[in-house]
């Protein structure tokens, strides 16, 4: 038991770095930069409890991120409900889709299931495109005013990034809980091999469900925090399929089904991206590189960074998780 | 003896062919009950019927004296019932332990995670895979995932043990192995459903036998009884007068 805590810590250790850095220096600019590291951290972590532990690839994800970020919005801009208030009913609103979505789409398998979670994705999109309320295809701003209760828009926006490093540690801390416990157990024995989980005796069908309700909740109240710290939101960046294939490379560079595998994951992506963007050779291609880089992954290490250091130093072998 | 398990005229239909047809027969509590039948007689569809693999097209299915016919395979397992599979499934990239892990954790035993360690180590100690406890499962040879099939099927602590083709693929000195393992289980006071291609052990074994033909039962009784039954002999070897006296010859 002690080798897993050693990644929980690292991993923690991690999260804090990017946390505390910003803080210590009292730098907006690395301010920035940390809150898209951490976003990334959660939304890896939230993907690969369903991905990594219950074998489950949603390609869709981003969708309880768009589900999370619109109604933080709406809440805020018709009924200025607190912040606070808003993100956790966003959370738990996107919790319920996905148990309503995964009744059906949980009862397929593999590609059929991947590919369903685009079409979700992607049908939502369309929907929010033609609500008025939400603002169509413009999408909804706020008002500065709104940033008023939260000391102006310089304090709500670090209020944001203590939210989002909040939420990071708490959804780290709830994947290891799961990891090892008895309801982790059930879910391997499902990403393992189904029919077999269930001639254990294990309620493959309410475990799958829990999981993707667990693994859409965090996204939606990351969204939520994102969307309230950008000051808009429109359906294009909400539900950009984009950001849903980023969260499957952060997990499968990182390491499926670890506890320390998408923050590391997440870290990686997140430089890759940060010198292929600001390299005037590559800004334009580094989906391409990133793409490429994700195909030899899947080729040469498909057990992804740990996996790979868990290989091939003895020593971490039974430290890293 | 009271029964555990009671089948009622259970049928099974794939599309036009009927795998079961109206198959009935009761176990007691504690006996070893064989199946044998040719290839293709229904006697893993039979197994799956009464765990809820497939859905049966029509009868009942009573264990403990309930109606079970429609619960969820989940279910049964909880309430007592073990499955073993023909085809191995091993949860691969979990090791030997984890494996033996789930049984306990979601079986009848429904222990904690903690509780199940203990409890998994003793079984696989029972099994003779101990000193394998920490390999992936994926990583075992045959014989030690059929092994394995009966450590997690243990662990559960079971009323009532499915053994599919336990001993299939096994060598002579592995089967013997398995034969006293299955003993064991009887000893613990586990009622055992076993199907099994190998005549002398399950004869050897079984308290009474069941044959299926076509998807008929065509005898039930006492293994020496069943070997002489006239459709059973033709069941296996074509016309029995035939037979019989190419027996008498030899």
């Amino acid at each position: 038991m002690k080798k897993n805590l050693f990644s929980l810590l690292l991993a923690l250790g991690i999260i804090f770095y990017f946390i505390l850095t910003p803080m210590i220096l009292n730098s907006p600019i690395l301010r920035e930069s940390s809150f898209t590291t951490l976003m990334y951290i959660a939304l890896a972590i939230s993907l690969n409890i369903l991905m990594g532990f219950t074998g489950y690839v949603s390609f869709g994800h981003v969708v309880f991120f768009g589900i999370g970020g619109y109604i933080t919005f709406a809440l805020l801009y018709y009924y200025k409900i607190s912040l606070f208030l808003a993100l956790i009913l966003a959370g738990i609103f996107a919790a319920l889709i996905a148990a309503l979505l995964g009744s059906v789409v949980l009862n397929l398998r593999g590609a059929y299931f991947a590919i369903a979670t685009i079409g979700i994705n992607e049908a939502i999109k369309s929907l929010v495109n033609n609500l008025e309320f939400l603002g169509g295809a413009e999408g909804l701003f706020f008002n500065m005013k709104i940033y008023k209760s939260y000391g102006g828009p310089q304090n709500a926006l670090w209020l944001s990034f203590y939210l989002l490093g909040i939420i990071t540690i708490v959804v780290l801390i709830i994947s290891y809980l799961i990891k090892h416990s008895k309801f982790g157990l059930g879910l391997f024995a499902i990403r393992e091999d189904e029919d077999a989980a269930s001639t254990l005796g294990v309620n493959t069908k309410l475990f799958k469900t829990i999981a993707f309700m667990i693994s859409a909740f965090f996204p939606a109240v990351v969204g939520g925090i994102f969307f309230f710290k950008n000051g808009s939101i429109d359906p294009g960046s909400a539900f950009s399929l984009t950001k849903s294939v980023e969260m499957i490379f952060m997990v499968m560079l990182g390491g499926i089904g670890t506890i320390l595998g998408p923050v590391l994951g997440a870290i990686t992506y997140d430089k890759i991206k940060e010198t292929l963007l600001v390299s005037e050779a590559f800004k334009n291609l580094h989906l391409t590189i990133s793409g490429i880089i994700l195909l030899l992954i899947v080729l040469f290490v498909p057990e992804g960074i740990i996996g790979f250091l868990r290989r091939k130093i003895k020593v971490l072998k039974n430290i890293l998780d | 003896m009271p029964s555990i398990l009671k089948v009622e005229n259970l049928s099974k239909k794939f599309g036009g062919l009927l795998a079961l047809n109206n198959v009935s027969f009761e176990v007691k509590e504690k006996e070893i009950l064989g199946i044998i039948g040719p290839n293709g007689a229904g006697k893993s569809t039979l197994f799956k019927c009464i765990t809820s693999i497939y859905k049966p097209s029509s009868g009942k299915v009573y264990f403990k004296e309930f109606d079970v016919t429609n619960y969820p395979t989940y279910k049964k397992v909880k309430m007592g019932m073990a499955i073993t599979h023909q085809i191995v499934k091993p949860l691969k990239e979990l090791s030997v332990l984890e494996n033996v892990m789930v049984g306990a954790c979601y079986g009848k035993a429904n222990l904690s995670i903690k509780e199940a360690r203990e409890k998994a180590l003793e079984v696989l100690d029972f099994v003779g895979l101990y000193d394998k406890k920490d390999l992936e499962a994926g990583k075992l040879n045959v014989p030690q995932k059929k092994r394995l099939e009966m450590a997690r099927a243990l662990a559960s602590d079971p009323e009532l043990i499915f053994l599919d083709e336990v001993l299939a693929g096994l060598n002579p000195a592995e089967v013997s192995k398995m034969l006293d393992v299955i003993l064991k289980i009887r000893e613990k006071g586990i009622t055992i459903l076993m199907i099994e291609h190998l005549m002398h052990a399950i004869m050897k074994v079984s308290d009474r036998i069941i044959v299926l033909d076509h998807g008929q039962k065509i005898a039930e009784g006492p293994p020496q009884k069943v070997a002489k039954n006239e459709k059973v002999i033709e069941a296996y070897l074509g016309d029995p007068k035939l037979a019989l006296k190419l027996l008498k010859e030899k």
